[in-house]
């Protein structure tokens, strides 16, 4: 009873109120407020990241000039080209190992933190997380001059040890080993702060409990913190597989890409063929090759997310 | 309660060895932690003291990792420098204005999809989430020819002018800052605000009323990642900037400073090292809230 009084109330009320429909109800109305909050955000989004997108893919097939369609004739040129393959098979490359060699020294770093009295943890954490907080273009100039062919501070190091000279920068090998290096440096504090915070998480309780039922070192981290931190592990793994793949600025900065091409990346290539060559159908033809890879990780990463939220 | 009664309950007759390896794990923490400490910090600390040798004492062969004859000359000479202010405003103000615009756009947007469940607001935040992880070096080349586009009908100037940053770096800055505060304002009771609304209050008075006081630590977060992330933006200026009059900090020394071959490494070294002083000074301060951002952002909104 009390509950069709009150729906009856309510149908007189917003019948009064649709009769003298002025500006300021609709105004007041809450999905027009939700509108206008987000109205911003929506712009954005659709003129500066959608429109550019699909724009790519419509540059994409045009020819250098920009003047004439050429369907897929952009795709086609970059399949012939052997500088093509090479990006394709040094972005896997760089990618794949610099995110296992992250994730590997974020995970054992976070564990040596989460180990010690939690009064000096503050300290380490904040040294060891230097390298994500310097803009990259800047801590990368360090290492160009760490690894510089005459006066490397490396081999000046190395020739200690009877090391000889290595050619950091000079050599395909090791200037691929470099630019690897230099992500790891860069992305490890990233995993190690990401790892941390998972491990807190980990109620103390399993591990005693470990404990009791006799478990080693080596078994406590299998069976209680792994499948504890596996889906912390998955989303950033995922989420550093997507920046790693799209990176530019080291690359860019230590070696241009060389030596002979083989340290490009997609990005490094588009920059080169797209602004430097003024190729912008092309360039934009080899950036879109990264969407497959995108779409694979953030398909992951999604299906996570809603997971997560779902549960919450 | 049942932890207590289970740390009192546990094995005391194997104590004596477990403390025994307890010690060693540290000791071994400790040793690991300085080594990786070491590989951590050697750019850095490598910077400082580049920065301060002459380029005399660069070219001579002696051991690089020391200073023996230290000068500020390197530092003088760039902050006389006109280019180098130049750069260090541009940046700065560039940074400035993004992190207004992203909290103008964020914030609302933020509440909107945390507390008013509407029609499509649930794709809106995982559309949010997915611009996030679009990567500026996708892009770069789109945005590059509609910008030159846009100056071709309209006759208004943006590409080579700094200002055109102001309006792209929002993309990278709006989805991440947005996305960690649906999760703070998530978080927020919902009595809090209902109490507000059935007072009277309107939508926008609980928002600065209520959710901007209680959030703020997520603010200060989003604040920091906004202000990081343009400060350290590389690829956009680098494309969309050219005259020396008009780059920022990152474009400018890797640019300007290398001239052909000839490599000033003291002056190189000076500026990287001032260029990643400000997001450092920041970090230093508000380290637990920086952190917090990059959990909170990553793992759950």
């Amino acid at each position: 009873m009390a509950d069709v009084v009150v729906e009856q109330g309510r149908h007189i009320s917003s019948a009064r109120k649709r009769k003298g429909t002025s500006l300021r109800n609709v105004m007041g109305r809450k999905s027009t407020v939700a509108f206008l909050l987000t109205l911003p955000l929506i712009l954005l989004i659709a003129l500066l990241v959608l429109y550019p997108a699909f724009y790519s893919l419509y540059l994409a097939t045009l020819n250098k000039a920009m003047t004439k369609f050429v369907g897929l004739g952009n795709f086609t040129f970059l399949f012939k080209r052997e500088t093509f393959w090479m990006v394709v098979k040094q972005s896997c490359i760089f990618a794949i190992t610099a995110v296992i060699f992250k994730a590997l020294i974020g995970f054992i770093v976070a564990h040596f933190v989460h180990n010690i009295p939690g009064k000096k943890q503050r300290k380490w954490r904040g040294m060891l997380l230097v390298p994500w907080v310097i803009p990259p273009a800047m801590s990368t100039l360090a290492w160009l001059w760490l690894f510089d062919p005459s006066y490397s501070a490396f081999n000046y190091t190395l020739s200690f040890f009877g090391v000889g000279p290595i050619p950091w920068l000079g050599e395909t090998f090791w200037a691929r080993f470099s630019v690897i290096l230099v992500n790891v440096w860069y992305g490890a504090p990233f995993f190690l702060i990401m790892y941390l915070a998972a491990l807190k998480s980990v109620p103390d309780q399993l591990y005693e409990a470990a404990a009791i039922d006799g478990a080693n070192w080596w078994q406590k981290i299998w069976f209680v913190t792994l499948p504890m931190m596996r889906n912390i592990i998955a989303i950033t793994t995922l989420f550093s597989l997507i920046v790693t793949f799209a990176n530019f600025d080291i690359v860019r900065i230590l070696t241009s890409g060389g030596p002979l091409d083989t340290t490009h990346l997609f990005a490094t290539w588009a920059f080169q063929v797209g602004i430097q060559s003024s190729d912008i159908p092309l360039g934009a033809c080899v950036s879109l090759f990264m969407v497959p890879i995108l779409a694979v990780a953030a398909i992951f990463i999604l299906r996570d997310v809603t997971k997560r939220g779902n549960e919450a | 309660m049942s932890t207590m009664t289970i740390d009192k309950a546990g094995p005391t007759r194997k104590l004596g060895s477990m403390s025994r390896d307890r010690a060693w794990a540290l000791r071994w923490s400790y040793f690991f932690l300085v080594l990786f400490a070491i590989f951590f910090l050697v750019p850095p600390v490598y910077m400082l003291i580049t920065s301060l040798k002459s380029s005399a004492e660069i070219s001579a062969a002696t051991n690089p990792w020391w200073v023996f004859h230290p000068t500020l000359s390197n530092y003088v000479e760039l902050l006389t420098s006109n280019q180098f202010l130049r750069f260090f405003w541009n940046s700065s103000i560039v940074a400035i204005v993004v992190v207004i615009i992203t909290m103008l756009i964020s914030i609302p947007a933020a509440f909107a999809l945390a507390r008013m469940k509407f029609w499509g607001s649930a794709t809106l935040a995982t559309g949010v989430f997915l611009t996030y992880l679009i990567p500026d070096s996708l892009l770069f080349i789109p945005l590059f020819k509609t910008l030159g586009v846009i100056q071709d009908l309209t006759g208004i100037t943006l590409l080579n002018r700094w200002y055109v940053l102001l309006f792209v770096y929002p993309t990278l800055t709006v989805p991440f800052c947005t996305w960690i505060m649906i999760g703070y304002f998530a978080s927020i009771p919902k009595e809090l605000d209902e109490a507000a609304l059935i007072d009277g209050a309107s939508w926008l008075q609980t928002l600065t009323r209520i959710f901007i006081p209680v959030a703020l630590p997520g603010l200060i977060a989003a604040t920091i990642f906004a202000f990081t992330v343009s400060w350290a933006q590389f690829l956009y200026p680098l494309v969309f900037t050219t005259s020396v009059d008009q780059l920022v900090l990152p474009v400018g020394i890797t640019t300007t400073l290398i001239k052909g071959d000839v490599f000033n490494w003291g002056q190189i070294m000076t500026g990287a090292l001032l260029g990643a002083a400000p997001p450092l000074i920041i970090y230093a301060f508000l380290m637990d809230y920086y952190i917090a951002g990059l959990t909170a952002g990553a793992t759950k909104g």
